[in-house]
């Protein structure tokens, strides 16, 4: 039966993630914004709280355990598993503060590969660690597929030699997935992801970005010199497989970018929320009954705000409820990204405007939500990229031809 | 009333009766006594409405029917039902065999072909929002069911699903806000072979018009009321045999009255416009028209009235997502054939990246719109729900009907491709209120 409500019995779930963002979150947001690369300390009682709760049923996390899918799906239920829970923990947080959600302890988005490509010894190995994702280089973003970093097998040990920007909680993580080349002419199918411990020896933390937004949550770069690490630590096949690697590597993405649109279907609620609120206190109120023509203004443009919030929303759920019900997502999580990227954005700035010098001034946290904003429109996938999978998809095109 | 409205009520009353004989159908002649009438009303700038068929009750009714809602699991859950899937299956294969092939000559003849609605009362089309007990064929009453039909059925032309559509809003309103004795006067002709026209009447001639404050009023006159005004953009009036009406109470808001055609004083007029040309769209004129105090519809509940309202919208939020599917299954396939600078132009970012944005924004506009279904189906508030979606379809539905004349470029702007005309459809989506209801 078609319904698109919050699963009843995710209520809970969503709840707690509530509670978490408007009693832990939200009182120390402007605090971290401002102490920018400053450990926020208070995340660690919370996080070992959340250990207790992922080792029961409930997971509110930012992704870490929620993305493996699995192998069989009963054909004839319907499932609201992991994916959806994990979305509606993360919008939950996100409504509280994105950068602090970002940098939770043991959340990160390594912790996403890790569960969604690891073997049963990795998962074993490498559980109750943090770790962080290292992607993208100085020379390739988007085009991931030309990463330089390499990795050379020597004996029983990978040798990685390259460089990583935008590591998020790279500083602060305990290991590092690394998406390295096996061999660079062999193109994206050599591409691999490496489990990195940030103390090994040749991984070499070199500075941390000064950001525009979602200064809570580090950003570091790396250099690898020589880093030497077990072969047991590569996730996935050390085969070259032209067809399948690199798609491999891609599938997380169809994971994650529901995560990263449930960030921002979470801010972009916040920033309608806050904004209806002072709106109201200056006597505009949104009518749902009557046209938007009818009314203020400053309450048909929040009806517009909202209108693609609430698209973002179910897009994000309808990519998450996909994966869950282990139906092929890639085209629904990339819109699900593209549409909240770009919502989440127009919201936020739409609202500070609305709220004038209340939304712009720090008093409020309307102006730090749009200087967050941006970053998810950007990581995970550029917007671009998000409207080249989803225009390959439609138009079946493959990379080659629609460039 | 004048002379010549009087001659003309005189002439479509028997005329009315020669239609509803098996007679034409057996001689084949149908349609050129229709035509005939089509050139007979068409010269006059008003006209008095049809004189439709009488409405009695058979069946009586102790309470009204009402048709139960499905049982809700609790699970986000995208799937149809198998009775939805195997419904918007055979209204597919209908709009894609017989709609669209039609959709060019009844836009441009400002007129569906009665054996075109015949066929879609056939599929049940009209008869979503019938209880069982009166002859319905849903056991369940399902906002959502009435989406996805809607939906499926404007892939094919949403000037004729408009046509198609708008007694099946006449019956969901009696069905679902009618007492007992109304329910059984008037629904089971609706479950019968041949429906009557009928619509749903909110919209009014005039700028930033809200359907919350009609300009057409009903006083009290004794045991009846007496409604003067004009309602704007009716599907297929002139032939109408029961309107549903808005109409303010002073005192106590708008309020939905039940009208049969015959009725003194209520008027058509043609009324074509950008669009929505298949539904014959004509303005209902009343002057003074009087009907008894059972004409109101729930007793008058101002919740009921603005319930109705609001499942319009997400009426018209369903053809808009299906004429937008229809945009963007047109568009796919030409983008990769028309070749420009020697290749496709599907190959150029600044059109693959066009068809992506109608993909995303059609995506988030059918999701809203069953958001907002299925929360009137659990029977929780959807105002937000609706006026969102409603938001959305306006504005993102009108820009994927833009896009679809601009990628097609001239050839978009020539009737060669339907393009142009769903480019006027879509207009509608976001200006019409009542009519349809979900």
């Amino acid at each position: 039966m078609i319904n698109l409500e919050t699963p009843r019995k995710l209520a809970p779930l969503a709840k707690q993630a509530s509670q978490v963002a408007s009693e832990v979150f939200r009182p120390i947001s402007r605090k971290y914004d401002r102490a920018e690369h400053e450990y926020p300390k208070e995340l660690d009682m919370f996080a070992a709280l959340m250990d207790g709760k992922d080792a029961g049923a409930g997971n509110a996390g930012a992704g870490a355990a929620g993305v493996r899918r699995k192998d069989k799906a009963d054909e004839e239920s319907n499932r609201n598993g992991s994916n959806m829970a994990t979305v509606l923990g993360v919008i939950e947080l996100c409504y509280g503060d994105v950068g602090l959600t970002l940098t939770l302890p043991r959340q990160g988005l390594g912790n996403s590969a890790i569960a969604s490509v690891a073997n049963d010894e990795q998962l074993q190995r490498f559980a109750g660690k943090w770790a962080a994702m290292a992607i993208t280089e100085p020379e390739a973003g988007s085009d991931s597929a030309s990463i330089r970093t390499t990795a050379v097998l020597d004996g029983d040990e990978y040798v990685l030699n390259g460089e990583k920007i935008y590591v998020t909680s790279g500083s602060r993580a305990e290991l590092i997935v690394v998406w390295a080349s096996l061999d660079p002419s062999k193109g994206r199918a050599a591409i691999k992801s490496f489990v990195v411990p940030r103390d090994t020896p040749g991984m070499i933390l070199e500075r941390l970005e000064h950001k525009l937004g979602i200064r809570a949550s580090d950003t570091a770069n790396f250099r690898l010199e020589d880093c030497r690490i077990p072969k047991e630590n590569l996730l996935g096949s050390p085969e070259i497989d032209t067809e399948k690697s690199f798609a491999g590597a891609m599938q997380t993405f169809d994971n994650t970018r529901p995560l990263v649109a449930g960030m921002a279907v979470g801010l972009a609620r916040a920033c309608i929320d806050e904004t209806r609120k002072r709106l109201d206190e200056a006597g505009v109120t949104v009518d749902y009954t009557r046209p938007a023509n009818v009314q203020h203004a400053a309450a048909a443009r929040l009806l517009a705000l909202e209108a693609d919030y609430e698209a973002a929303l179910l897009l994000t759920l309808q990519a998450a409820w996909m994966a869950d019900n282990s139906k092929p997502n890639s085209l629904q999580a990339s819109m699900a990204k593209a549409k909240a990227g770009r919502s989440c954005v127009d919201i936020a700035l739409g609202c500070v405007e609305l709220c004038g010098s209340v939304g712009y001034g720090e008093d409020s946290l309307l102006e730090k939500w749009a200087r967050d904003a941006k970053i998810l429109d950007i990581f995970e996938g550029t917007q671009q990229i998000q409207l080249l999978v989803v225009a390959r998809q439609l138009l079946g095109k493959s990379s080659a031809e629609l460039r | 009333m004048s002379i010549v409205d009087k001659g003309l009520a005189l002439a479509l009353r028997s005329s009315t009766r020669l239609a509803s004989s098996d007679v034409l159908d057996r001689l084949g002649v149908r349609q050129s006594v229709e035509r005939g009438l089509f050139r007979a009303t068409k010269g006059t700038t008003r006209a008095a409405a049809a004189a439709g068929r009488t409405f009695s009750a058979a069946t009586k009714l102790t309470s009204p029917a009402r048709q139960p809602r499905a049982a809700d699991k609790g699970l986000f859950d995208l799937t149809p039902s198998e009775e939805q899937a195997m419904l918007c299956e055979a209204i597919s294969d209908f709009a894609a065999s017989a709609v669209r092939t039609a959709a060019t000559e009844a836009d441009d003849q400002s007129r569906t072909p009665d054996e075109l609605l015949a066929q879609a009362a056939e599929l049940g089309l009209g008869m979503l929002g019938i209880p069982e007990e009166l002859g319905g064929v849903m056991a369940e009453r399902s906002a959502v069911t009435a989406v996805l039909a809607a939906e499926a059925l404007a892939h094919g032309d949403m000037g004729i699903a408009f046509a198609a559509l708008a007694p099946g809003a006449v019956a969901t309103a009696i069905g679902l806000w009618g007492d007992a004795d109304q329910q059984a006067q008037y629904l089971p002709p609706f479950a019968g072979e041949i429906p009557p026209a009928a619509a749903l009447a909110l919209l009014e001639p005039r700028p930033i018009f809200d359907p919350l404050r009609p300009a057409t009023k009903a006083r009290r006159d004794g045991s009846d009321w007496v409604l003067s005004g004009t309602k704007s953009l009716v599907p297929r009036a002139a032939a109408g045999e029961l309107f549903v009406v808005s109409a303010d109470v002073p005192g106590s808001g708008p309020a939905l009255f039940v009208i049969e055609s015959g009725v003194e004083g209520l008027y058509t007029a043609p009324e074509p416009a950008m669009g929505l040309r298949a539904a014959s769209t004509a303005r209902l004129i009343l002057e003074d028209v009087r009907v008894p105090t059972s004409a109101v519809l729930a007793e008058g509940d101002p919740s009921a009235y603005v319930e109705c309202v609001q499942r319009a919208r997400i009426a018209w939020c369903a053809l808009a997502v299906g004429t937008g599917q229809a945009v963007l299954d047109y568009l796919i396939p030409y983008v990769k054939e028309r070749s420009a600078f020697g290749e496709p132009i599907a190959n150029r970012q600044a059109v693959a990246f066009a068809v992506a944005d109608v993909g995303i924004e059609l995506e988030g506009m059918r999701l809203t719109t069953w958001r907002a279904a299925s929360r009137a189906d659990q029977g929780k508030s959807f105002e937000r729900e609706a006026a969102l979606a409603r938001t959305l379809c306006t504005h993102k539905g009108m820009k994927i009907g833009a896009d679809g004349v601009q990628l097609l470029g001239g050839h978009g702007y020539v009737k060669e491709h339907p393009v142009e005309r769903w480019y006027r459809d879509l207009r509608a989506a976001g200006l019409m209120e009542g009519a349809l209801l979900a």
